[in-house]
């Protein structure tokens, strides 16, 4: 009997990951606890345990949405290039779920890959505020710029085909998502005259993670466990990532802690230089803070027109346009500063 | 002319009725979209008393800074085009004021409590009564 048509997909689901997991662990392992933790339209993300010779062993599959066909995307990169980039980083000793597996074809449970579950939190306002992570905060903007810089050291000859995204082609494409949304707005257009004003040199490109904020930072009490969500890595300007942590939106309203909400530039930037990353560029991280709040606005509207065009009717996705005066003060407050 | 109540009472009414009678017998995801529908309602209530005067100074700013009229939409088409082609910039006298007023009256109607609001806000009236 195929997998498939058992009546249960998790008990079908937990067939398929115990069997993968031969391959791991010859003598087998008994999975239980599949639960799945979250899902969308490109992936969907399941905690389960395996059991091997009586030692419990808290994994993740990340795998294609149904187990089906991986979708063609846009800019996310595929899930075996995910676990392959996690793995480089691993030896660059990033933190990062250890991967065990990447599954194939015949698993027949879909395209995807099974890594170690590494316990904490991810939530940025628990992070922000919780006692749990009182330790924590005041070393968190010092331990990103050290794992960031271990991250852009990944050698390039290593790396998978991934896309590269130099700072002129990700203002040209937002550029042309903001014209066919066909709405004046006199501060993003500000947004682009000086993101071209200051475009960066397309020198010293490297591994960029392209997504490294809270809500992809697994944190316990003593500081950052591992660096998740490796789908939009990209080669690019390595200053990219520590603009894209410094966008207001991620400060979750500690407005005055750059860096997530949790420390400052200047820690952020120590760590960096201190484990071996290249000299910091003050400006150029400016650049990509301003591009990253600029995109967040245009995302904004982009849920205006799926609203508008009937794609989505919910209340939720009609609001969300309302927000991108959000992202306008805060490139006022970049761009413009009122006590400057 | 139009019949009391006005739109604004109007609007006031029905997000009253979605927080204190239908919200409390909601659960889940029907409750959270309640809220979401209950803070919607309140943008529009305050684009009502808000934005009928600040868009006529808007009109009145953009004017000033283009040099002529036009309906607000093509007064601010007009400036995004000359932002672009840089003929107006942070350095034209006017534009950076222009623009921080015009966002804030944005703010005001749809994310009051944004903590950038609450700080840019707090600041005009620090200095206000400091002057």
């Amino acid at each position: 009997m195929s997998a498939a048509a058992k009546i249960d997909p998790r008990e079908a689901l937990a067939d398929g990951l115990a069997a993968a997991l031969a391959r791991v662990w010859p003598d087998g392992a008994a999975v239980e606890g599949v639960k799945r933790l979250s899902g969308g339209a490109s992936q969907e993300t399941w905690a389960f345990d395996a059991t091997v010779g009586g030692a419990t062993h808290p994994l993740i599959l990340r795998r294609t949405p149904g187990g089906g066909e991986a979708a063609k995307r846009d800019t996310a990169v595929p899930l075996a290039t995910e676990a392959a980039l996690i793995s480089l980083a691993e030896k660059q000793d990033v933190p990062v779920p250890p991967v065990k597996l990447v599954l194939e074809r015949t698993d027949g449970i879909g395209e995807g890959f099974i890594m170690g579950r590494v316990e904490g939190e991810t939530i940025a306002r628990k992070i922000l505020r919780d006692d749990e992570f009182a330790n924590a905060r005041p070393v968190l903007a010092r331990q990103c710029g050290e794992i960031l810089a271990r991250i852009h050291r990944v050698p390039r000859s290593d790396l998978p085909e991934i896309q590269t995204s130099p700072a002129q082609s990700e203002i040209e494409k937002y550029r042309a998502i903001y014209d066919g949304m066909n709405h004046p707005h006199p501060v993003f257009e500000l947004a682009f005259r000086y993101l071209q004003d200051h475009l960066p040199t397309e020198e010293d490109m490297t591994l960029v993670h392209g997504d490294f904020r809270n809500g992809n930072l697994m944190i316990g009490a003593e500081g950052v466990r591992a660096v998740l969500d490796w789908e939009l890595a990209h080669i690019g300007d390595p200053m990219e990532d520590m603009g894209w942590i410094c966008v207001n939106s991620w400060r979750f309203g500690e407005i005055d802690k750059p860096v997530g909400g949790f420390g400052t530039r200047e820690d952020m930037f120590a760590g960096y230089e201190a484990a071996g990353g290249r000299r910091v560029d003050p400006a150029r991280v400016k650049f990509w803070e301003v591009l990253g709040t600029l995109k967040w606005g245009i995302m904004c509207m982009i849920m205006v027109s799926s609203f508008s065009s009937g794609a989505d009717r919910s209340v939720e996705r009609a609001a969300i346009g309302r927000r991108s005066s959000e992202t306008e003060i805060d490139l006022l407050n970049l761009l413009s500063p009122r006590n400057a | 002319m139009q019949d009391q109540p006005a739109a604004h009472d109007l609007v006031i009414a029905v997000r009253e009725f979605i927080e204190q009678v239908a919200m409390p017998k909601l659960e889940g995801h029907a409750a959270f979209h309640a809220r979401v529908a209950a803070n919607a309602l309140a943008i529009v209530e305050r684009e009502l008393a808000i934005a009928p005067a600040e868009d006529v100074n808007e009109a009145a700013r953009l004017t000033g800074l283009l040099g002529h009229d036009g309906s607000l939409r093509e007064l601010n088409e007009a400036l995004c085009s000359k932002i672009h082609d840089g003929n107006i910039s942070l350095e034209t006298p006017g534009l950076a004021d222009h623009l921080w007023k015009t966002t804030l009256t944005k703010l005001a109607i749809d994310q009051p409590r944004y903590a950038a609001y609450r700080r840019a806000t707090a600041e005009t009236a620090g200095n206000g009564a400091a002057s």
